[in-house]
């Protein structure tokens, strides 16, 4: 069974088909690309993991479990975390506070538990911090520990919402765009982290990329999509040498 | 026919609702702000033009003054921009938020300071007569109120839709910096909108101190005609006009059928409810934002 | 400059970051004790005045400042609080079961407004507060059978196991209850912030995707704001009620909603600091005016003049020239001229300098 399991999903926005009956899988521990053409619904899929759009037709599993029966504020308890194409960070807060947000799946203490600051709290805020520290450690992140995002330029910002979706410990990863607007070098970084999060944390990556020296050299599998449907699937090579991709990125007629 | 008297009272109160909610709504269709010293502005429109033309002031003719203080107002709408709102671009809407409200204690402080806290009236030659039609009386002034209110939609509603300005005022509220990109003046075009909306206000003031009196808290109607702005939708001229008819019709009906008391709590009322099952108004523009 | 090198997790979570911090708030609060013995009855009624509109502040700061729900009805809850204190002791409650009651219940209350107000955005939940501190008012007139309407009700006597408190007769003792409520709130809110629901407020406020996306239950946590930002308004408004002595439908009117707001604003949003600073303006600016206008009056030999609308008027000013040249509020200068002092004569003009924003609509959500 696959990790993350999409069926015949198809979205529609009036008119327009955004997901048209796709169907693909993501298996435990493997890295998997979705590339396409600006408007081929990319994050749309995201979105229809996260929850945030109601598919029309079609199923989504997770782990075996549907995730259509959940909320969107669900979908993390499962171990799912993402990042957004346009950083979505808590802007007013610090970062080590933003990733302690990642942490919020594993909240255990409630509202007066917090507000007396039982020992109990206490004992899970030091477990809370103990994640988020290694985190900050993974992604060289300690010079910016107590820094406010509002101050933090984008391509820190940038590592910073990696590291938030880290802290929540999740199984499957959804990186949306993760080296859009980074420097070269901050790229090669980028690629570091991923085949680090992949092997030694074991956690599964689904992302969305444009870049196609980042995902050839972490991408087990790739998808390519065009307005919302499957052109090709496969290993980089094959999905980068396929006519139709070629086709659709460099427009009808050329190859 | 005693309904239908009801019906036309509660229309011409509506009307100055209306126009007051029209200023909230033009300058949240412009800046995507929410103006609350719209009724302190309208309040000070009617005691500038009562300043003007009243015998115990400066006596001009109505006809004079009434121009002349809708232009002042202009001016000062433009300057509120220019001085204070200007300095608050690209903030959220509730720092404006609380800002107006400040400038409306200012404002009300002002026209105290200027010219006292007693009601009184305008001297205007809309507040005499009045026509009887099929039983129904229906004053001078409530009839100016209707018709001008109803003018000044149909002009907004145009110049929002028509005109060059018109959408680069809305295409500036959407988003300020690609509006920046396309050449358009954001700045200037919020000062701009301010002006018009102080207008506005000046004929909303006129009209209301035409139908009865005047004192500095007569802003406080603000928070009607924005009980009426949101009930028909902020973003929508025709909305703002429905909403405020909507406010000033159920307020004579609500006091002639309901128990003393429930009475003045049926517009609010009215709005919760319209909030809690439309949240963004019954003409509503509110979309999901794309992630 | 003091640097903490932070060697365990503790350093993150304590209520002080050092030993010293530690010591100013020791001070303070030995120095707020011993109140009564250096201040006359007046001030220290004036002070128990601040400590009250603090604990206000402290309501109103969390939902607004901490979850970015601006709230223009809070006086509404403060009239709950007076009101059910007070009723639940007519009906033989001793203070110390009916104080927390009434926080309770206003608590209740503000949950219950909060379901459908979480919907709303912006502008939309401050009209739908407007609305209900304009209805609340009405609302206390018609429950005229429990509230006694326009004629309004008096304060009873607090008796706390047999010590008898009241604001006239005991004004040391009034004062010590305050503090120690404004205390235990102080404390209650500080321990949010450094847990995971103080953090999940932050979140709500600054991006309701991405903590939806962060197992944020984005409804849930604007409720949990509300409740509990209202049960603290409405230990505050309980307080105000026997402070005032007296109050009916017009004690907690629109202006008071509006004048708390405002209050959190000129104090500094998201601070704890800031509503106190804002406490501090609001109960001393009316004290300030009318000895300026006495001065005034009596150098040009008027005598004591009164000014209609005075107080709103300066008060609305402050608050502009505050939005204008000092959006954080007192406790945003403070930290200013505090960083300024710590790395003298390193400190830059430019440090604090506001990042150029521009806004897009907010139509979308």
């Amino acid at each position: 069974m696959s990790l993350l399991e999409i069926n015949n999903a198809t979205l529609k926005f009036g008119g327009v088909v955004a997901v048209n009956d796709l169907s693909f899988s993501v298996e435990e521990g493997e890295v998997y690309a979705i590339v396409g053409p600006n408007g081929a619904g990319k994050s749309t899929v995201f979105n229809l993991i996260s929850r945030f759009y109601e598919p029309f037709s079609g199923q989504i599993a997770f782990d075996g479990q549907n995730l259509l029966d959940r909320r969107a504020d669900a979908v993390a308890d499962l171990g799912i975390a993402r990042t957004f194409q346009n950083i979505e960070l808590f802007d007013h807060a610090t970062v080590l506070q933003n990733l302690l947000v990642g942490r919020h799946r594993h909240r255990r203490t409630n509202m007066i538990e917090e507000m007396l600051f039982t020992p109990r709290v206490r004992r899970e805020e030091h477990k809370h911090r103990e994640a988020v520290e290694r985190v900050i450690d993974f992604l060289d992140l300690q010079p910016y520990r107590n820094k406010m995002i509002a101050g933090l330029p984008y391509g820190v910002r940038k590592v910073v919402e990696l590291g938030r979706a880290l802290s929540s410990d999740p199984r499957l990863l959804l990186l949306d765009e993760p080296a859009s607007g980074l420097s070269v070098e901050e790229t090669q970084d980028m690629r570091w982290w991923i085949d680090d999060i992949r092997k030694q944390m074991g956690i599964t990556v689904l992302m969305v990329e444009h870049d196609m020296g980042l995902v050839s050299g972490v991408s087990d599998r790739v998808l390519a999509l065009a307005d919302g449907a499957k052109l090709a699937e496969g290993a980089p090579a094959e999905v980068q040498s396929d006519p139709a991709v070629i086709a659709a990125y460099l427009g009808t007629g050329a190859v | 026919m005693d309904v239908l008297q009801l019906l036309v009272s509660g229309l011409a109160n509506g009307c100055v609702y209306g126009l007051i909610a029209l200023g909230f709504v033009l300058i949240y269709k412009a800046t995507e702000a929410v103006n609350f010293a719209q009724g302190d502005l309208m309040m000070l429109g009617a005691f500038v033009t009562l300043g003007l033309t009243n015998a115990e002031y400066m006596d001009l003719p109505f006809w004079i003054a009434a121009p002349l203080a809708i232009g002042l107002m202009a001016l000062i709408g433009y300057l509120l921009d220019l001085v204070i709102l200007r300095h608050l671009f690209g903030q959220s809407q509730t720092a404006v938020v609380i800002l107006t409200i400040a400038m409306g204690f200012v404002l009300r402080f002002v026209a105290g300071a200027i010219w006292g806290h007693e009601p009184q009236t305008l001297q205007s030659p809309l507040s005499q007569g009045d026509f009887q039609v099929a039983g129904v009386v229906l004053g001078m002034a409530d009839l100016a109120v209707i018709v001008v209110t109803v003018l000044l939609t149909i002009f907004l509603y145009q110049f929002f839709q028509r005109t060059k300005l018109g959408l680069a005022m809305q295409a500036a509220s959407q988003n300020q910096m690609a509006a920046y990109y396309m050449g358009i003046p954001v700045k200037r075009v919020q000062g701009l909108i301010w002006g018009l909306s102080g207008a506005v206000a000046a004929v909303a003031g006129i009209l209301f101190a035409s139908k009865g009196a005047i004192d500095p808290n007569a802003g406080l109607l603000g928070i009607k005609a924005f009980a009426a702005a949101v009930i028909g939708g902020f973003g929508s001229l025709p909305g703002a006009l429905a909403g405020g008819l909507i406010v000033g019709v159920i307020e004579p009906f609500a006091s002639r059928y309901l128990a003393a008391g429930y009475s003045q709590v049926a517009p609010y009322a009215l709005l919760l409810f319209v909030l809690v099952f439309r949240p963004h108004g019954l003409f509503s523009q509110v979309r999901t934002k794309k992630v | 400059m003091r640097i903490h090198f932070k060697t365990s997790y503790e350093n993150d979570i304590r209520l002080f970051p050092d030993w010293w911090s530690f010591l100013v708030y020791a001070v303070l609060v030995a120095g707020a004790v011993i109140l009564p013995w250096l201040l006359d009855d007046f001030f220290l009624g004036e002070v128990t005045n601040v400590l009250i509109w603090a604990i206000a502040g402290l309501g109103l700061m969390l939902l607004t400042g901490q979850t970015g729900q601006a709230s223009l009805g809070h006086a509404a809850f403060l009239a709950i609080g007076c009101y059910s204190c007070i009723i639940l002791m007519e009906n033989g409650l001793p203070f110390l079961l009916a104080f927390p009651l009434a926080g309770v219940i206003t608590g209740v209350f503000g949950t219950l407004f909060a379901i459908p107000a979480v919907r709303l955005h912006g502008i939309y939940l401050a009209i739908a507060t407007i609305a209900l501190s304009v209805l609340a008012d009405d609302i206390i007139v018609l429950l005229e059978p429990w509230t006694d309407g326009v004629s309004g009700k008096f304060a009873p006597m607090i008796t706390i196991f047999g010590l008898e408190i009241e604001r006239w007769t005991t004004p040391d003792r009034f004062y010590w209850l305050v503090l120690a409520v404004t205390i235990l709130c102080t404390l209650a809110y500080r321990n949010l912030l450094r847990a995971p629901l103080g953090r999940a407020f932050a979140a709500v406020r600054d991006s309701e995707v991405s903590a939806t996306a962060m197992g944020v239950h984005i409804a849930f946590t604007k409720a949990a704001a509300f409740g509990l930002s209202c049960a603290i308004t409405g230990l505050a408004g309980a307080l105000m009620g026997f402070y005032a002595g007296a109050f009916n439908n017009e004690t907690f009117s629109i202006v008071i909603s509006i004048s708390l707001l405002m209050m959190i604003v000129i104090g500094g949003l998201g601070s704890i600091h800031g509503a106190f600073f804002g406490a501090i303006v609001i109960a001393f600016l009316p004290q300030a005016l009318s000895m300026a206008t006495d001065t005034i009056g009596g150098m040009i030999g008027g005598g004591n003049v009164a000014i209609p609308g005075l107080e709103t008027g300066v008060f609305g000013a402050i608050l502009i020239l505050f939005i204008l040249f000092e959006p954080m509020g007192i406790y945003g200068r403070w930290l200013k001229i505090r960083t300024w002092f710590e790395l003298f004569p390193f400190a830059r003009k430019d440090m604090f300098k506001r990042q150029k924003s521009y806004l897009k609509t907010e139509r979308l959500r």
